[in-house]
């Protein structure tokens, strides 16, 4: 008789069997989407000697603006072959919330296992403009923020508040570079100490080159399965015991930057704080927002933040959050962890964000 | 200040440039071009020649690895008369767009029908490639200057219906 752990969210215990990622770059130009896919797909396949016949439904996340052309996605299916024709879905978002919608379908119960892939290039255009297409079409997207100007207005406004430091940015940095050095995947990692780091210029005050996350052309993805089916493809699943999101206003200017009460909500309705908490990944584009992330979840000392590096070692548009994933999951499976907070964010400055707990048995 | 008008509507301009990766597959199928070839690649599993690849077999998905060289003739699956006059159009109308199946391929592509008075074009007709001259061929399909007749018999509807 198979173990599975209480769960917080559905009823249908559904785990994280597999997860493959690409070479995180600074540009790919030799291979177009679909060919940057196909090993991924075939690799996350692969490491649990499945086909695409196995899974009954795909779900990918991925928006057409890094591309610049229309019906992108439909494209990418080429990767994984579509014959004969199965249930396939797309949400122009991170692959954290394909899984998200995956999951909801395995809930239902009618299919037992599940394609999650995504992918996303910095490299095609303007990272900077295209991010702030964004924004709300009539105050914002007209004077063009770029995405790094916005963190640091929400830096400034973590220092004004009196809860962190320019030396605590750092020190987030320092760490998570360091830990990005066992992560082969990893597209930056050095070992140099925060008070180095606080040596370099500001990028946008008072954000540093260390706290702005690389750019990255890269996808990954995941193979979600349910019940015995998990168990069948993996000898000790990730399963998925609590996993919720939440939205803000898209107006900047409306927030409080400094707190994150969508994580804080999400993170609730996922369980994170039931239980102790082993590792966390959490998806920080900018070094700041891990330490707006942890406080908002709860975290306490005893959690390894941020083992692969986080966002600040790749972080590949649309892929980086369902990465947090993969990587949480990882370690459960190795036995490292026993319970994981994973974390995606989308939008400018941690406008939504979604939380998933992973537990092993 | 409450005079003034409200503001019904506002114009916020957005331009964003790109550079577009062909992929190794599709380079290799331009790269034909500057030679005057059709390169297609065919799937390992369903034999099927896709010209041009984008890397993968969109049945299949796997790699279309082997690379195959298509012949200059072909079969129009289809067509169209182009009568309406659009913005940068670079051609006079009344033309014809057919869909090209070569020889040996399995999938179609548009191109340009010349050489041929447009009442007497039709689903069948057998056309071959025109280059451009030699010093003008490029890695783009503009290389091809049109199709034309090649004067061989209509070929037989069994061997392109797939391809409409
Ligand atoms: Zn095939």
């Amino acid at each position: 008789m198979s173990q599975y752990p209480a769960l917080t969210s559905g009823r249908r215990p559904v785990g994280v069997v597999s997860f493959a990622q690409y070479d995180n770059v600074r540009r790919e130009d030799a291979r177009n989407e679909v060919e940057m896919l196909m090993p991924v797909v075939t690799e996350v396949f692969g490491n649990i000697g499945i086909t695409k016949d196995d899974v009954g439904f795909i779900c990918s996340g991925s928006t057409d603006y890094l591309i610049g052309g229309p019906f992108s996605f439909v494209a990418a299916l080429d990767a994984v072959g579509v014959w004969p024709p199965r249930a396939e879905s797309h949400v122009e978002m991170d692959g954290a919330w394909a899984l998200y919608e995956a999951w909801v379908l395995l809930q239902e119960g009618e299919i037992d296992a599940a394609l999650v892939y995504c992918f996303g290039r910095s490299s095609m255009g303007d990272l900077s403009e295209i991010m702030a297409v964004q924004l709300d079409p009539y105050y914002l997207a007209p004077l063009w923020p770029d995405p790094t100007s916005l963190a640091a207005l929400q830096a400034q406004a973590l220092i004004d508040a009196g809860k962190a430091t320019e030396a605590d940015f750092a020190a987030v940095a320092s760490r998570s570079r360091r830990s990005a050095l066992d992560n082969p995947k990893a597209q930056v990692a050095y070992d140099r100490s925060a008070e180095e780091l606080l040596a370099e210029d500001y990028e946008v005050a008072p954000l540093r080159r260390h706290a702005l996350p690389p750019l990255t052309d890269g996808c990954a993805a995941v193979v979600l399965a349910a019940g015995d089916k998990a168990y069948e493809w993996c000898e000790r699943p990730a399963f998925i015991t609590g996993i919720d999101h939440r939205i803000e206003t898209h107006s900047v200017g409306a927030r409080d930057l400094t707190v994150s009460p969508s994580t804080r909500t999400a993170g609730e309705k996922a369980g994170v704080g039931t239980k102790k908490v082993d590792v966390a990944e959490l998806h920080a584009p900018y070094a700041h927002q891990e330490l707006i992330l942890a406080e908002a979840l709860g975290l306490g000392d005893g959690v390894s933040v941020n083992p692969s590096g986080g966002a600040l070692a790749a972080n590949p548009m649309m892929s980086a959050g369902l990465i947090r994933i993969g990587e949480s999951a990882r370690r459960i499976w190795s036995g490292q962890a026993d319970r994981a907070v994973a974390h995606a964010t989308s939008g400018p400055c941690l406008q939504q964000n979604l939380v998933c707990v992973l537990e092993g048995v | 200040m409450s005079e003034r008008e409200p503001v019904t509507m506002m114009d916020a301009a957005t331009r964003l440039d790109y550079e577009f990766t062909a992929g190794v597959a599709m380079s290799k199928n331009l790269h034909g071009y500057e030679q005057g070839k059709f390169i297609g690649q065919r799937c390992p599993k369903c034999k099927k020649v896709y010209v041009p690849s984008r890397g993968s077999c969109p049945t299949d998905g796997l790699p279309t690895d082997e690379i195959v060289e298509l012949p200059n003739t072909g079969t129009v699956t289809t067509y169209c008369v182009v009568n309406v006059p659009f913005a940068g159009q670079s051609i006079e109308i009344p033309y014809i767009c057919g869909q090209i199946l070569l020889d040996g391929a399995n999938l179609s592509f548009m191109g340009l029908l010349q050489e041929i008075p447009i009442d007497e074009v039709r689903m069948g007709l057998r056309v071959e490639a025109v280059w451009v001259p030699p010093e003008e061929l490029g890695p783009t399909l503009a290389s091809v200057k049109y199709f034309r007749p090649n004067g061989e018999p209509d070929a037989d509807y069994e061997t392109y219906k797939e391809y409409l």
